[in-house]
């Protein structure tokens, strides 16, 4: 059941989360410089370490501006609540380790980030926990890799490299049928095309250093708690959450409050003990971003949607990889669960294979030739030639991409510009390949 | 902890420690469609500063179990009981919202058994919108909207937290999604529907604080006047208005509603060493 809204999506982009300052009257988000907060007397101090106050002890723990990136998203995600961290991947981690330890099991969509599948396929098996990866659109194979152990299923809204969509209404089914969260990285979406917490997702996390912010200065990542998860109800399947904890004042967190247990454990263990915060400078400049996200995302599906035009059209390109075609599997239910659009990354397959998709990235002037995705700019990457390049043709293959593969970020730039921009490309690599 | 009242399990948040005897007992009624976890941040400091604190899930909230009380009166009787289930000696017993007029109520009912009587964001009688009333059996969605949009300070509606992180007007939505159908309905009936606030008060025989917030929409605090003139003279009752808050103002003005119930518990400690 969605969270009501108190305001529209681009009222909360600019103010939730923050009034101004009631001593200095400023009215854009403070910088909180500050590792530390004096306390008042020694029984306020003790009052704070016992979460008897609300407030903040330590920057590592808490930020006021920190606090208002975390109440901002969560008012624009319809969740309860949000903590900051140092990355995406810190966002990732810090879930999954507050759900779960050694022994725990994940199951999740084949179509991920490479840096998660990196987390979930090799560093998580050297601390005790697994996972299965399935293919994101294959239901079936999503219920059938369930186990005993299972403790969270995870996907992403668009997929990696693919553009699969991810049938979120169903994962949430299968999830509470099992008595499992899901759990979805947003981070190609923003809230301003999906909120996965309104479609079943219980937990969703965003790299913010992607469309949140923008302008790629500033590396964030935020983790967002719907609060409809019952822990209590799932068998003793999360003892971090319903059973005390010694390590803070034993604890129960689900007994504490039912709605934020797990992002009071999140913040008081994993936030606490592995560290990786968000810096308060890092937070505001997300803020920045944050502040022009629903006109930011409107120019990137626009410019997306021109570029794909183009491109289908083109003789030298093979085919053209955009839910929003018809030759995409998932058309329908992008229409459906993504109706705003499908933002800015596509990618498509030029003819000629390696040789030409390197062609092109030395043809272009205005995409940048780099490995990030969500900038304003407009951003290009040949994957046989860079993050993919010890791989063979078939391994490109299963991997769902071609040697002719071509990731374009549609950045916020004229539209005119880059298609031009696009043609010298494509011109440079039918050179090459002539 | 568990106790039993009336052969059914009542789940009590105590803040964290178990309860030692000898200590006096904050005793915190929760309002319409909630639970305990509306008191957590009240309810710890209490505990670590020698009382004894004890939360209950109404019956039929949270994890107790029901059936649920349909009228205030039921719920004082109730309150009675689990007050004698708990071997509670001098307590101070505080409610919110609906959980104020139960605590007026058991009060009155049983003066014996209440030594200090908080009531927060409180009127009586505590008529309810007729729209919202009915939108509580038949769009719950729209009920909770209603709710959210007149218990909450206006910085709260914009996702502005005393809790750092967290989205309060999201958690009061989802802690009463969390209730069982017809709860929040039964509950805001239970409200509707009770007459005895002025006599109840006059049967006071406790101190009273009266706690509310200024920029409280469902129980304005101008509106606690004629309540507030229906106490025995021979009560002392004490008023605060905490600022830049709403009716939800556990949530929202957490250190001021603890300091109210402390600084108010101070102040007539000798009621609580009278209580046998």
């Amino acid at each position: 059941m969605p969270i009501h809204r108190n305001a529209g999506a681009d009222t909360l982009a600019l103010h939730a989360g923050q009034t101004p300052d009631p001593v200095h009257h400023s009215r854009a988000t403070p910088i909180h410089f500050t590792t530390s907060y004096v306390f008042e007397s020694g029984d306020h101090a003790a009052a704070l370490f016992n979460q008897e106050r609300a407030g903040h002890v330590y920057s590592r723990i808490s930020n006021p501006t920190n606090a208002v990136l975390e109440e901002r998203i969560a008012a624009l995600d319809g969740g309860v609540g949000a903590i900051a961290c140092a990355s995406g991947q810190a966002a990732l981690t810090l879930a999954i380790t507050t759900l779960m330890g050694s022994g725990g099991h994940i199951v999740a969509s084949r179509s991920l980030y490479g840096g998660s599948h990196n987390l979930l396929g090799y560093t998580l098996p050297r601390f005790g926990i697994e996972t299965t990866f399935v293919p994101a659109g294959d239901a079936d194979a999503w219920r059938a890799a369930i186990r005993p152990n299972t403790r969270l299923l995870f996907g992403e809204s668009i997929g990696n490299p693919g553009l699969e969509v991810l049938d979120i209404p169903t994962l949430a089914q299968i999830a509470r049928d099992a008595r499992l969260p899901l759990m979805v990285d947003a981070t190609l979406v923003t809230p301003i095309l999906q909120c996965p917490i309104d479609l079943g997702a219980n937990i969703v996390m965003h790299s913010a250093t992607k469309y949140l912010g923008g302008h790629g200065v500033a590396i964030g990542g935020l983790l967002v708690d719907g609060g409809h998860f019952d822990w209590e109800a799932s068998e003793g399947r999360f003892p971090t959450l319903t059973e005390p904890y010694e390590g803070f004042h034993g604890m129960d967190f689900a007994e504490e409050s039912p709605i934020a247990a797990f992002l009071l454990r999140a913040r008081r263990e994993g936030l606490r003990d592995f560290g990786a915060c968000l810096s308060p400078m890092n937070a505001f400049q997300i803020l920045q971003g944050m502040e022009t996200l629903g006109l930011r995302m409107e120019r990137h599906v626009a410019n997306a949607r021109t570029l794909v035009e183009h491109l289908v059209k083109h003789p030298f390109v093979e085919s053209v990889s955009w839910p929003e075609l018809d030759t995409h599997p998932d058309k329908a239910l992008a229409a459906s669960l993504l109706p705003k659009g499908c933002g800015g990354v596509f990618s498509f397959s030029l003819k000629g294979g390696r040789k030409a998709g390197s062609a092109f990235i030395e043809g272009l002037r205005l995409f940048s030739h780099l490995a990030n995705v969500g900038d304003a700019k407009s951003l290009a990457i040949h994957p046989a030639s860079t993050t993919h390049f010890r791989m063979s043709a078939e391994s490109l293959l299963a991997a769902g991409i071609t040697e002719g593969t071509i990731r374009l970020s549609t950045g916020l730039e004229t539209a005119t510009d880059l298609i031009e921009d696009l043609d010298r490309g494509l011109y440079a690599a039918q050179k090459a390949c002539a | 902890m568990k106790l039993t009242v009336s052969g059914k399990s009542v789940y009590c948040y105590t803040g964290g420690r178990a309860h030692q005897p000898g200590r006096p007992t904050l005793v915190l009624i929760h309002g319409a469609g909630h639970d305990h976890s509306v008191w957590t941040l009240q309810s710890r400091y209490f505990a670590t500063h020698g009382w004894n604190v004890l939360v209950p899930d109404l019956p039929g909230h949270g994890q107790s179990e029901g059936p649920q009380r349909e009228s205030i009166g039921e719920l004082a009787d109730w309150v009675a009981a689990l007050l004698d289930a708990a071997g509670t000696a001098s307590t101070l017993l505080a409610g919110h919202s609906m959980g104020s007029l139960v605590a007026l109520e058991t009060a009155a009912r049983f003066p014996d058994k209440v030594s200090l009587l908080a009531l927060i964001g409180s009127v009586a009688p505590m008529p309810v919108a007729p729209p919202l009333l009915e939108a509580t059996l038949a769009n719950r969605d729209k009920a909770h909207a209603m709710i959210n949009q007149w218990s909450y300070a206006p910085r709260s509606q914009l996702g502005s937290s005393s809790i750092p992180g967290m989205n309060l007007t999201a958690m009061n939505e989802r802690l009463m999604q969390r209730q069982g159908h017809g709860v929040l309905h039964r509950d805001m009936s239970a409200c509707n529907a009770y007459a005895g606030g002025f006599e109840a008060a006059a049967q006071v025989r406790c101190p009273t604080l009266l706690l509310s917030a200024a920029q409280d929409r469902m129980t304005p605090p101008k509106a606690i006047t004629p309540l507030a003139e229906a106490f025995n003279r021979e009560a002392p009752v004490r008023k605060l208005v905490i600022p830049g808050a709403g009716h939800a103002m556990m949530a929202e003005a957490p250190a001021a509603v603890l300091e109210g119930l402390w600084n108010f518990a101070g102040a007539f400690a000798s009621s609580l060493q009278e209580r046998p």
